[in-house]
């Protein structure tokens, strides 16, 4: 009896780490183009999270622009549709703000203008954070599918013990697996990903091969928010959410990021697939409320255990 | 203290009692409860940012975590009344001590960290602590009411009292900081910020500086949080743990000026009313508020003054004044350099050293040996392994095998400062400057380094500065030095420790031909003082003048040692450095 219940919850964990754990690697992508390839510090990518949330939720649910579509695209088609709302408002913050901090303007100087990033980026994500409050206000809010009750039933495979897969989280794990697919294929064998990564890599380099650095870095840029965005909105169809829904992800991304490798699109994917699957299985273990507190410990491990091998570039040259 | 720290911590002190009067004055004319309130919060959060400050603005170790200190002072204060019925007075120092303590739990596995890396784990800090109090049932504690004896209890009805309290400590806070600033821990702090590496070979030790500035850092944070906890009465970890607290140390310091003592006083005059009162006018139908005025704050300062309101002000109407002229001690008074060599003498032996990356082996088998007073060249062509071989003695990176001895005492397995304090100064292929300080404080660094009293570190630099002849730009931010001066500022750095070995990479790099000649006169100088050196260089005509004997280094291995005439002469050196062809055209 008590075997059956043990194999329920691993399984179970088991499923729920793959789905929720590819959309943390959805997620983790977007701040692994701007955090991994371009080396910015983004502080505010969990606020860029929560914006492609509210964009899903004011589509579908708020303002009713994809109604239409029912209960059961729409929210899905909203999660795509927050991309390119977000991907806008990531390409006009780098071109008003984080350009003056990053890319040629730093390239070279003494922290490669890490100290500028983090606080610009701090103040964007506290105007974001605090503004969402005046904005969308502080009470939780979901995007509204039946999906998220409803489950498929796998078995039972041993005794009663059964797999329940949640139908919302099922269906945004493919759309999730989908967009990181066509992104991947996207970045590595068209001229616009080649120069994208690029001038990512190494602007100074780039622009001497006529790629122009500005207008790359700020796609990449828009890029990388817009696919946080998109997990953003996936997520939205199954957890609740505030305009504060962000910082708990922003650990998980440059967990994520770090954990996979920086400089790598299919690690960071990787990296949060990882992270998902850690934090499912402590909540074997943990209380809820000490979930968060478990990624946190993560976080400090991986960058405590592997601090030279994760960054590459900053082996010191004397 | 340092050269010329006197007359200016007089001043500042001066600058301080006023500006505490005229606030506490200021106290006296205000009668509603929360103005008064907010004129205890502000001294509370520039004590916070001063504290913030000490770690990441002289240090330059950017912690948004700084919420786990003050989160801890206010928690240990509450909690302490609560259950223990311990008196503030009691709790406040004792959430210091814990401060304190967290500081070096926090710090011994983080400062492994660098940069970003730093910053970011720092962050994760209160965030997990914030869960675990929340896991434990303590959302929201309040200390409670002792109305027999308030006054034992830090619990006044005269409002004012607490702004009292909070400007004494706050004065606490920025003379403590004022003496880190003057003394040779605000120096340490700086150059550590400016170049962490160079701080280290010139004898300085990071990772106990930086230590030592997270726990004064730590224990004044937890001061301001455990006062703050008392003032507020209630308590909730997002309230001392939370993201807009730790923004609250960064963004008052950012704002009014980064790594001054001014700096987080002037911001938290400045930001507090301002958000507190937007808090209190628009609060009610816009909530957060504040924390977007905090965002546009930080954004608006980091893109037109990035170094806070206290620079620009500064530098635009208040320029400094010229610094005082050096002291005069020299030569005379100068502590003589220690031992003279004794020719013949070995002082440096390497012994088959290696050290591969992965395949390549960058030094291999490398055996030689130094005697006192002798100028060692080391020749070879790009890649062969020079600047390792410097970078392992030095210990920058650890040897694979083989042994080194500086005059019988082994130099491998020590962290580079510590080589530096055995007596062997370093300078680099590229130069390593603290760009931001004037020359002498450059050069002192490696006096302190070395461990010399602040009046011996002074005379020493002086001498240095005087035998490298960089004596007239002694108070030139050595950002704004030629490429001759400073190699010589870097020369001098390492000899103002009194190094018995001098490791001098590429000195002569990038100078003309005139510049080369006045750096080599230099160096024939300190030869004839008896300073024994090891030069790295390329210039084949300069190095025939200067050393007494060559190692030629081809491909991580010695190809040969010997005198100069005899060295250009063999054929597999001819060979390493213009190729078999030529060398069988030679023969032709």
């Amino acid at each position: 009896m008590d075997l059956e219940i043990l194999i329920e919850n691993v399984l179970n964990a088991v499923t729920a780490g793959i789905t929720i754990g590819a959309i943390y690697g959805l997620m983790c992508i977007g701040l692994g183009l701007i955090f991994g390839i371009m080396r910015i510090v983004n502080f505010a990518q969990g606020e860029l999270l929560m914006l492609g949330m509210f964009s899903s939720f004011y589509l579908v649910t708020g303002g009713k622009a994809l109604s239409f579509l029912g209960p059961y695209w729409g929210p899905f088609v909203g999660a795509i549709c927050a991309a390119p709302i977000v991907f806008a408002g990531g390409a006009l913050l780098h071109k008003f703000l984080i350009s003056r901090v990053s890319g040629l303007r730093t390239a070279g100087s003494l922290d490669e203008g890490h100290f500028g990033q983090l606080i610009v980026t701090l103040g964007i994500s506290l105007i974001l954070q605090n503004g969402g409050q005046i904005v969308f206000g502080s009470t939780p809010v979901a995007v509204r599918t039946p999906l998220s009750a409803e489950a498929f039933l796998l078995g039972p495979v041993y005794g009663a013990a059964t797999v329940f897969l949640n139908k919302a989280k099922l269906i945004a794990f493919f759309v999730a697996i989908l967009v990181a697919i066509v992104l991947y294929l996207t970045l590595e064998y068209t001229r616009l990903g080649k120069a994208l990564r690029a001038a990512a890599d190494n602007p100074t380099a780039a622009t001497y091969m006529g790629i122009e650095v500005d207008t790359a870095y700020r796609i990449a840029f828009g890029l990388g928010a817009g696919i946080t965005a998109v997990a953003g909105g996936l997520m939205a169809s199954y957890i609740s959410f505030g305009p504060f829904v962000g910082f708990d992800y922003v650990i998980i991304m440059y967990s994520g990021v770090v954990l996979g490798g920086m400089g790598s699109i299919l690690g960071a994917f990787w990296g949060g697939l990882t992270v998902g699957f850690v934090q499912q299985f402590s909540a074997l273990i943990l209380p809820p409320q000490l979930q968060n507190a478990a990624i946190f410990v993560v976080f400090l491990m991986i960058v405590l255990l592997r601090p030279q091998g994760l960054f590459g570039r900053s082996a010191d040259r004397a | 203290m340092r050269q010329g720290a006197g007359p200016q911590l007089r001043r500042n002190f001066t600058a301080l009692a006023v500006v505490s009067i005229a606030y506490l004055v200021l106290t006296l004319f205000v009668t509603n409860s929360y103005y008064q309130l907010i004129l205890t919060l502000v001294p509370v959060w520039a004590l916070f940012g001063v504290s913030w400050n000490i770690l990441s603005g002289y240090g330059g170790q950017l912690s948004f975590g700084h919420a786990s200190f003050f989160g801890i002072g206010a928690y240990t204060v509450t909690l302490a009344v609560v259950y223990w019925g311990l008196s503030p007075w009691l709790g406040i120092p004792l959430g210091m001590l814990l401060g304190g303590l967290a500081a070096i739990l926090i710090g011994m596995p983080t400062f492994r960290l660098r940069g970003h890396y730093f910053a970011l784990s720092m962050l994760a800090y209160p965030l997990a602590i914030l869960y675990v109090l929340q896991y434990l049932g303590f959302q929201e504690v309040s200390i409670p009411m002792h109305r027999g004896n308030p006054v034992t209890f830090m619990e006044f009805s005269e409002p004012r009292l607490y702004t009292l309290i909070a400007v004494l400590l706050l004065v606490g806070g920025v003379v403590v900081s004022m003496v880190i600033e003057n003394s040779r821990f605000g120096l340490a702090l700086l150059a550590i910020r400016q170049n962490e590496l160079a701080a280290e070979a010139a004898g300085i030790n990071a990772r106990l500086w930086k230590m030592r500035s997270l726990v004064v850092s730590g224990m004044m944070a937890a001061v301001a949080g455990g006062f703050y906890a008392r003032v507020l009465v209630v308590v909730t970890p997002d309230s001392v743990f939370g993201m807009l607290v730790s923004a609250q140390a960064v963004v008052v310091t950012l704002f009014g000026g980064v790594a001054s003592v001014w700096g987080p006083l002037i911001g938290a005059a400045i930001l507090v009313p301002l958000a507190e009162t937007l808090q209190a006018e628009l609060g009610t139908f816009l909530p957060g508020i504040q924390g977007v005025v905090y965002g546009i704050a930080i954004i608006a300062i980091m893109l037109l003054s990035p170094d806070g309101l206290f620079w620009t002000v500064r530098d635009r109407w208040f320029r400094p004044k010229a610094a005082a002229p050096l002291p005069d001690l020299i030569p005379t008074s100068a502590p003589a350099r220690p031992a003279t060599a004794r020719a013949g003498v070995t002082l440096l032996k390497v012994e088959n050293l290696s050290r591969a990356f992965g395949g390549l082996k960058a030094v291999s088998e490398v055996s030689f040996s130094i005697a006192e007073g002798e100028i060692l060249g080391i020749i070879g062509p790009n890649g062969a392994g020079k600047t390792t071989l410097f970078n392992v003695l030095n210990g920058v990176i650890p040897a694979d095998s083989g042994s080194a001895e500086l005059a019988g005492r082994p130099m491998l397995g020590r962290k580079t400062f510590e080589v530096c304090r055995m007596g062997v100064g370093r300078t680099f292929q590229v130069v390593r400057s603290f760009p931001r300080l004037p020359v002498l404080d450059n050069v002192i660094v490696g006096a302190y380094g070395a461990g010399l009293s602040d009046r011996d570190a002074i005379a020493a630099t002086v001498r240095a500065l005087h035998d490298v002849g960089l004596q007239d730009q002694a108070s030139v931010a050595a950002g704004q030095l030629t490429n001759k001066q400073l190699r010589l500022m870097e020369l001098a750095r390492a000899l103002a420790g009194h190094p018995r070995l001098l490791l001098l990479d590429e000195t002569l790099a990038g100078l003309g031909r005139e510049e080369c000649d006045s750096v080599l006169h230099v160096l024939a100088r300190l030869r004839e003082q008896g300073v024994t050196i090891c030069i790295i260089e390329h210039t084949m005509h300069a190095m025939m003048r200067l050393a007494d004997r060559f190692v030629v280094l081809d491909h991580g291995r010695v190809l040969a040692t010997g005198l100069p005439r005899a060295v250009v002469e063999n054929a597999s050196v001819i060979e390493a450095y213009l190729g078999k062809k030529w060398l069988a055209r030679q023969h032709a």
